[in-house]
Parts: structure tokens; sequence; C-alpha cells
């Protein structure tokens, strides 16, 4: 009788495993077991002594960029592009706030992101608002040409009316 | 306690000159003395093949190296010893960076430089750039703010580009972004509706990107006006007028070769021939 109920037993887990909802913690151990021994038996592996990589102390920079402490490369002067100044603005002073991070400056109260940051946020928010509710055939000439730092003037294809038929 | 065996030594390959062995010396100490092995030749002039070598003991430790040594550009690593490749002057900024001060006008692209482009075809999804090395950049549609695959970039065929390298060694083509890695395109991208483009050596746009640059200071007093210097010699100005633009192409270009006193009446003397 004790074999005939492990035979059941095992006919059960094996032939109708499929149809409970979930395997049991042990047999899934099992069958995970029995995978990673499948798996390990076929898996190769380099058959040499473990190398480990020598740490140089010597390392190459081959920008000259951080060697000399370059600034960013766009630049206005006395208002020429207002947008370009605002830039150098901040990519100097991100630049500074590197190097020191330690300088507490307590005249400007401590945001998570700046006014500036959230002004641009902001502004390109509304123009995908915009965009999203244009209708499909205004949305390709929906453009920041005025806001735009290059100054690019993209022309403006007169708008398509219904043209009521002359007959 | 981590023993050092070090010594400088000038190796000469194809030229005759002789080096006196000023800089041998064999001593046990700690780090600190690589970098008095460099401090030596701060301010000298190096020639491509001097080696300054350090070697490793076996019996230190080998793995108490707190203290990284950078080589930019003009210094080589070469196993254990640093060699210079390029001739010029060693420069040194603190803590630990050295590099080679040299002169050139050929450009090689370095990853993370901001440069100047100029499209030169387009096909499929990438524009063909040139930037001025030895192969054309490649500029995917996709690294312009705001683009997607629906909403194309206005980019057409002769436009200036302003754009970073994300991929710049000698074994692939180069890459260029216009944007940084918050997506965000911080200047970069076409630009140049009217101006000027012209060429310069890479040193003058290095002392032109350097932080209290004393020519853009002396520029600034003449009269407004725009400019973009990329790092591979490009510079592209722009003024009010064609006359205004043109006197800054002449004065940057003449700035080259100049001391600072002959360019300081130089400008002088343009702005008052100017009010």
């Amino acid at each position: 009788m004790s074999n005939q109920e492990k035979k059941t037993k095992k006919l059960s887990t094996k032939y109708y495993y499929f149809m409970q909802r979930g395997l049991d913690a042990e047999l899934k151990k099992q069958l995970d077991e029995e995978e990673k021994r499948i798996i390990s038996d076929e898996h190769w592996f380099l058959d040499l002594p473990e190398l480990k990589a020598k740490e140089n102390y010597i390392i190459e920079e081959r920008s000259c960029v951080p060697c000399e402490d370059l600034v960013y490369g766009r630049m206005s002067f006395r208002g020429f592009n207002p947008e370009v100044e605002k830039l150098m603005l901040l990519m100097n002073t991100h630049k500074e706030e590197e190097e020191d991070e330690e300088e507490d400056d307590v005249s400007r109260m401590e945001t998570d992101i700046t006014d500036e940051e959230m002004a641009r946020r902001y502004e390109s928010l509304v123009e995908s608002m915009r965009n999203k509710f244009a209708k499909k055939r205004n949305r390709s000439t929906v453009t920041k040409s005025e806001e735009d730092v290059n100054c690019n003037v993209v022309g403006d294809q007169p708008k398509k009316v219904f043209l009521k038929p002359q007959d | 306690m981590l023993f050092l065996h070090f010594y400088c030594e000038n190796k000469s390959f194809s030229r005759s000159r002789k080096y006196t062995n000023t800089g041998r010396s064999r001593c046990f100490l700690a780090m600190d003395t690589i970098h008095a092995c460099f401090k030596e030749k701060i301010g000298e002039v190096l020639l491509p093949g001097d080696v300054f070598s350090f070697r490793l003991s076996e019996s230190g430790d080998g793995s108490i190296k707190t203290e990284k040594i950078i080589c930019g550009p003009g210094l080589r690593r070469n196993g254990e010893e640093v060699q210079v490749c390029k001739s010029g002057i060693l420069r040194h900024k603190q803590p630990n960076m050295y590099w080679i001060d040299s002169q050139q006008r050929r450009y090689v692209p370095a990853k993370g430089e901001s440069v100047i482009g100029i499209v030169t075809a387009k096909s499929g999804d990438i524009f063909k750039v040139d930037v001025g090395g030895s192969e054309q950049a490649s500029l995917s549609y996709l690294a312009f703010e705001g683009a997607t695959k629906r909403n194309r970039p206005n980019v057409q065929v002769g436009d200036l580009v302003y754009g970073q390298f994300t991929i710049a060694n000698k074994d692939m083509e180069p890459e260029l972004v216009c944007i940084d890695s918050c997506g965000r395109a911080n200047g970069m991208g076409v630009f140049g509706a009217d101006g000027l483009l012209f060429k310069v050596s890479l040193g003058l746009v290095r002392r032109l990107l350097a932080p209290q640059s004393e020519i853009i200071k002396d520029l600034e007093k003449i009269f407004p006006f725009e400019l973009v210097v990329g790092m591979n010699g490009r510079v592209w100005v722009k003024a009010k007028t064609v006359q205004q633009t043109l006197i800054v192409t002449n004065l940057l270009e003449t700035c080259e070769n100049m001391t600072s006193q002959q360019r300081q009446t130089l400008f002088k003397r343009v702005a008052e021939g100017f009010l």
C-alpha cells in the first residue's frame, strides 16, 4: 500500500503539476537544483587561474579640456545674444560649483532646482502641451522661432482653408 | 612600507643630442617622489622619446596606491613608464595632472571635446559631419534636443553644428552628439544664420578658452559680438555689420603671433579708430 501511495504521489507531482496554481516551495527548489546541475555540466568555462587586473595608477587623458579648465565655447559679449549670455553663466558656474562644493552660498535661497531651470522646464512644457492640442495640420508649423538661441527663421506656410466649389 | 625604485632617464633615438644624466637617482622613498621626478622637468622643453619610468620592487605591497597620476595630451603610458610623444613644455596642475603644452594646427578628435562641424551629407539616420580630423564624424538625427523619429531636426547639408564627441579614438569613426547626458541641448546644435567661420591654430583656441583669457577681455571692449569656438581650431564670429565681423576675424587671426603688449596697442588703435 505504501508503495502505491508513493507511486501515486510521484505520478501526481510529475504529471499533474501543471494543473496546480503554483508549485510548492520544495518542488521549486528541487526543480531549480536539477536545472542548475544540468546547466553546470554543460556550462563551459576556462580552466585558467584567476587573473587579477593590475590596478594602474597612471591614467591617460586625451583631451586638454580638464587639464587647462577651458570654459564653454559659445560666448556673447555686451548683450549681442542674450540667450548665449545666459548659457555662459549657467555653464561656467556649473563648472565652478563642481570645484567649490564646500563653499556655502548663503545669498541664494536653497532650492532643489534653480529658477532658470524651472522657467525653462515650464516653457518646454507649455510648448509640448500646445503641440499636443494643436490640430494635426498646425503641429509641424508650431516652432519656437522667436525663442531659438540661434535665431533660425522658419517660413510660415499660409493656412489651408476650405475652398468653396465655384459651381 | 612601500619600496619603490625609480629613475628618470632621457633617451634619444634619432637625434644626435646627448643628455647629461642629472636626473638619475635611486632611492627607497614613498609615492611623493614620483611627483618629484616630474617636478624637475616642469616648465622645461621635452622631446618625443623622453621617458619617466617608475619600477616597483616585488617586495612591496603593490596594492596601496592611493595616489593616481593623470597623463594629459602629449604623455603616454607604456607599461610602468610614462613616455613623451609630443615636443613641448611640461605643465602641471594640482594635484596630480601633467601634460605637454604643444602647438599644432591639425586636430585629432578626443572624447568630450566640443567642436564646430560642417554637415556634408545626409544618409538615412545619420549626418556626416566634417570636423577637420582624419575621418568625418557621424551625427545621429536623434542626438538633438526634442528629436524623435517623427520629429526630425531641421538640419541641412552645409549647416554648422556645435556638438560634443561621445566616441573618438583611433580605431573607430568619431561620433558627435548635440545633447548632454541629461538630454538637454545646452547651446549645442545647429547655429550660424549669419557670421563667418575661419580656422586658427589649436594653441590660440586654448588661449581663447582659458578661464581668464586676456584676448577675450580685450576684445569685448571694442564692440558687441558673438563668438563660437570649437576645439578643432574653427571659430565662428558674428557682429552687427559685415565690417565689424571682418575686423574681429582679422584681430583673432593676428593675435596668434603677437605678444600681449603688441596686442593691446593694436586693440586700442582699433577701438579708437572705430569710435
